[in-house]
């Protein structure tokens, strides 16, 4: 069996538009949709289980707007017997299911599909133990990301992975997704971050990985799971780090007539040993359309922006602070400023924490996009983008975390318009095919979910992919989870588990022995 | 060729030879050890293979680029190579690798690239800066099934796919040989200085290195050691009493107001010292290594992971035995050394699990024993039944003919 199924919009030559193939419906479950209900509503009674059309359509999508699919049914447990009922359920009975949290995905890793319950952990919304001698929090996965840090912060503490939708997305999200955020590149993604889950896997079994002791001491299933996009299992537990917040917190605004020159800033603070809790950079474009939203003073006149940010104490803050400026200088810097405020440092931050917003007010739509690349590639991938702008027809603003080299080029169109969104999603690929050939990668912190897919053999070969499907049959034999996600062929597991090599077949090989 | 034998060390020369000698061994029924350059042969459960598949000639820094913070090597490449090589333009591995060859009677320096991925290696940088698992973002191997494949990337922030570099950290060759890794790297620390309080009890200790992790003076090492272990650490030698030690790296004026910050913090817990850089040094090492147990080769050794605060428990427990700890990762890590070869495992692991409660209390690996004992006792953490039926179903999917270092971590596996 291969999938996507009955794909002809996937040609061998048709590189400038590919719809989106998902799975095949299961036409025996579509069939028995109103009995499988009604056994979801013995294990989730009253509420727990949403069926009517109008009451569904909230859930059709998530982040990725541009894809919508209606789910078989929504169920929205509250415990971890009923998760586990849940899926042992499905399990039985061949269903599928797609897990969602607070539906942020970029990614469309919580698009339903026709055929499978949308399984919401929306009620998963306690914090269960806070405990600062050890430094921990343990919560529900329908927790906000946000939520964790305000719990902790009357103590001084927060939680450190901060993706900038980090009031609505939850923890058992950014679990599926290892998120990211502005500060990874010191405090780390979602997986440093992440001490313990409780999951359950497809077939209702319920597992405990980690806790709060560090490391697993063995083989790293925890390492596994985060980031797994929700093909793996269900998280019903998180348990996490907590840090205490930096003593001060200060930001240098730099401007640069070109963004080489603000790349080769970046470098250069890294490569004084210095590891800023922040550090971004903004393309002409972004900065324009930001300061005409937030008039926070951004100057007009250069090319690039870079905010720079200290965290940590005091006495360190100040001097490091002088020396990225001093480096800044060094390289020719049109504008250079060190907020003295904590409100000067909020303001730095305001124009670049609005940047996708304000690129939405000078564009009807934007698409935003996510690739890593090695930082030096960044003048051939931006000079790359100018190209593809004017093939396209389409503008590009920039904004990138500098320092661990994530770009997120907003692509403007007009959705209204005939054939926009097909070029905005070609112009996405295309940057994406050219971080990797950079030696970057498809996705820095936004997932594969279904948008990229079908890039995934630009980075993998079979032979990669087949391992990383077979952990996914070590996990989810039948296929059940999140299905059309990540893996643009869903092989059966059988398939993949065949052995090649026949017994008495390969001669002893003729290398050195000892 | 004639077949080799028990005590065949099979040398490969590339990913090629090592994709041929497994795909022998699947073709064949054979076992082969995954090994590096050996150093680490005596931990996890003790098993013999039909051969041993020897990966130390593969060797070579393939890339470093210290702006990117990315550095990619050969499996086989010796660490203390790559140590020097970052040490040469300030960077380091920010995990802080201990080196297993005091406690386990080798040289030091012995340990490769791929040998400390395998066992996910840390030090007392763990809490804040994490282990070798959280700095890997890249790897090239070779399953069971003789096919060689790559997972990850060469940057920092990268979520394509499962995340197998992490996954296949501490698997300890039982799932595929690794043959290339690409890890992160940061820049090293100006200085350091160590804060030290003297004469605290264990579980005293734990609330003073709960305040000092816990403040705003970014501790990047606590660590407790009993007295009478003191005596085995020069730089604590004459101190009478236990001491807890706290390191401070950065800059020197971030130190100097970090130091007398903490200084105020801790003041009621006891009497305060301080031991400048080199003597911190050297200190920090003695500690990632465990060099006070590496007195007694015979000596049953453990390594517990547990919540900070539960560890003095743990220690008052294993002191009653007549063991002697002491205490990393701001109690979070305990090491552990039996009066006799005896590992007393039911009493190690009985009170973990008691202090755990209902949930997990941590894992306990007993890192040194004989080869009678680690191949008669669990040497891993038990896994529970659900835990124990994924990991089988991984090397089935990954291993399928257990020819890769089978039983090394659990049996059947």
């Amino acid at each position: 069996m291969s999938q996507p199924e009955g794909s002809a919009a996937h040609a061998a030559g048709d590189v400038e538009y590919h719809a989106l193939v998902m799975p095949e419906p299961k036409r025996d479950v579509l069939a028995r949709r109103a009995a499988i209900i009604a056994d979801l509503r013995a294990i989730v009674p009253g509420e727990g289980v949403i069926d009517t059309e109008i009451e569904m359509r909230p859930y059709e999508s998530d982040g990725l707007t541009a894809y919508r699919q209606l789910p078989l049914a929504v169920v929205l447990p509250s415990t971890t017997a009923q998760v586990s009922k849940v899926l042992a359920y499905c399990h039985a009975n061949g269903v599928r299911v797609v897990p969602r949290g607070a539906g942020t995905s970029l990614s469309g890793g919580a698009l339903p599909l026709e055929d499978a319950i949308l399984l919401g952990m929306g009620k998963f919304n306690a914090i269960l133990d806070i405990d600062f001698d050890n430094r921990t929090v343990t919560a529900q996965p329908g927790v906000t990301n946000l939520g964790i840090t305000n719990a902790v912060m009357h103590n001084g503490f927060y939680y450190a992975p901060d993706p900038s939708s980090q009031i609505a997305c939850t923890i058992g999200g950014n679990v599926a997704e290892n998120s990211g955020g502005v500060h990874c590149l010191k405090y780390g993604l979602t997986t440093n971050n992440v001490m313990g889950v409780e999951m359950v896997l497809i077939t209702g079994e319920v597992m405990r990985l980690g806790g709060q002791h560090l490391d697993s001491g063995g083989l790293d299933l925890l390492g596994l799971i985060v980031g797994s996009e929700g093909l793996l299992g269900v998280v019903t537990e998180v348990t996490v780090r907590i840090l205490k917040k930096p003593e001060t917190a200060r930001a240098v605004l730099v401007g640069f007539p070109s963004s080489e020159a603000a790349g080769e800033c970046v470098a250069s603070i890294i490569a004084a040993g210095i590891i800023p809790g922040g550090m971004e950079m903004m393309d002409k474009l972004a900065i324009e359309a930001a300061e005409a939203f937030v008039k926070v003073g951004y100057p007009l006149d250069v090319e690039a922006l870079l905010i720079v940010e200290l965290d940590g104490p005091e006495a360190e803050v100040n001097h490091l602070i002088g020396r990225v400026s001093e480096i800044a200088s060094g390289l020719g810097c049109m504008t250079l400023r060190a907020s003295t405020s904590e409100e000067e440092r909020m303001a730095f931050w305001a124009g670049r924490k609005a940047a996708f917003p304000a690129v939405g007010r000078i564009s009807p739509d934007y698409y935003c996009m996510d690739g890593t690349i090695p930082r030096k590639a960044l003048p051939r991938v931006l000079s790359g983008m100018i190209d593809m702008s004017a093939k396209y027809g389409l503008a590009c603003a920039n904004v990138f975390h500098a320092g661990d080299g994530n770009l997120h080029p907003l692509i403007l169109y007009d959705a209204n318009k005939p054939g926009e969104l097909e070029r905005a999603e070609a112009f996405g690929r295309d940057i994406l095919l050219l971080c990797v050939e950079v030696g970057g990668v498809l996705t820095g912190e936004h997932g594969v979910g279904v948008e990229k897919r079908d890039l995934m053999p630009s980075m993998f070969d079979e032979t990669d992919l087949a391992h990383q499907q077979r952990l996914k049959c070590a996990f989810d034999a039948d296929g059940l989870l999140n299905p059309g996600k990540m893996f643009p062929q869903l092989h059966r597991c059988a398939e993949l588990g065949r052995m090649h090599i026949s017994r008495g077949q390969v001669p002893f090989p003729d290398i050195p022995r000892f | 060729m004639t077949p080799p034998t028990t005590a065949d060390r099979l040398r490969a020369r590339d990913e090629a030879d090592v994709v041929e000698t497994v795909r022998w061994a699947v073709s064949e029924g054979r076992t082969l050890d995954v090994a590096g350059s050996g150093s680490k042969q005596a931990l996890g459960r003790h098993i013999q293979t039909d051969a041993t598949l020897d990966l130390s000639a593969l060797t070579g820094v393939s890339l470093y680029e210290p702006a990117e913070l990315v550095l990619s090597a050969k499996a086989g490449t010796p660490v203390a190579e790559i140590e020097a090589l970052l040490v040469a333009s300030n960077q380091m591995m920010a995990f802080e690798p201990m080196d297993y060859g005091p406690l386990l009677g080798r040289p030091r320096g012995e340990g490769t690239l791929g040998g400390l991925m395998a066992t996910n290696l840390a030090g007392p940088r763990r809490p804040s800066a994490g282990a070798a698992r959280d700095h890997a973002l890249g790897l090239r191997a070779v399953s069971g099934r003789g096919e060689a494949f790559k997972a990850g990337g060469r940057v920092v922030k990268n979520v394509t796919g499962y995340d197998l570099p992490r996954g296949l950290s501490g698997s300890y060759g039982t799932l595929a040989a690794f043959t290339e890794l690409t890890i992160k790297v940061l820049p090293r620390p100006e200085t350091l200085e160590t804060l030290l309080i003297y004469g605290l009890d264990d579980a005293t200790a734990a609330k003073a290195m709960s305040a000092a992790v816990g403040s705003f003076y970014d501790v990047s090492g606590a660590a407790h050691v009993p007295f009478g272990v003191t005596g085995h650490i020069p730089a604590l030698a004459l101190a009478g009493s236990s001491v807890t030690a706290l390191r401070l790296e950065g800059v020197p004026p971030s130190i100097r107001h970090r130091r007398e910050k903490l200084e105020g913090l801790l003041a009621g817990f006891g009497t305060l010292g301080r031991l400048e850089a080199e003597s911190s040094a050297a200190l920090w090492r003695a500690l990632r290594d465990v060099e006070p147990f590496a007195g007694d080769h015979k000596r049953a050794v453990w390594r517990v992971s547990t919540a900070p605060m539960k560890a003095s428990a743990i220690g008052v427990a294993v002191a009653e035995a007549g063991g002697a700890c002491f205490y990393d990762w701001a109690g979070g890590l305990i090491w552990i050394e039996m009066p006799d070869a005896d590992p007393r495992a039911e009493l190690v692991r009985g009170v973990l699990a008691a202090v755990g409660g209902p949930q997990s209390g941590g894992h306990a690996t007993l890192i040194r024993a004989d080869a009678a004992t680690r191949a008669a006792l669990e040497v891993f953490q038990p896994l529970d039944p659900v835990t124990g039926a994924l990991v089988k179903r991984m090397k089935d999917g990954f291993d399928p003919s257990r020819v890769l270092s089978p039983g090394r971590m659990y049996a059947g596996v």
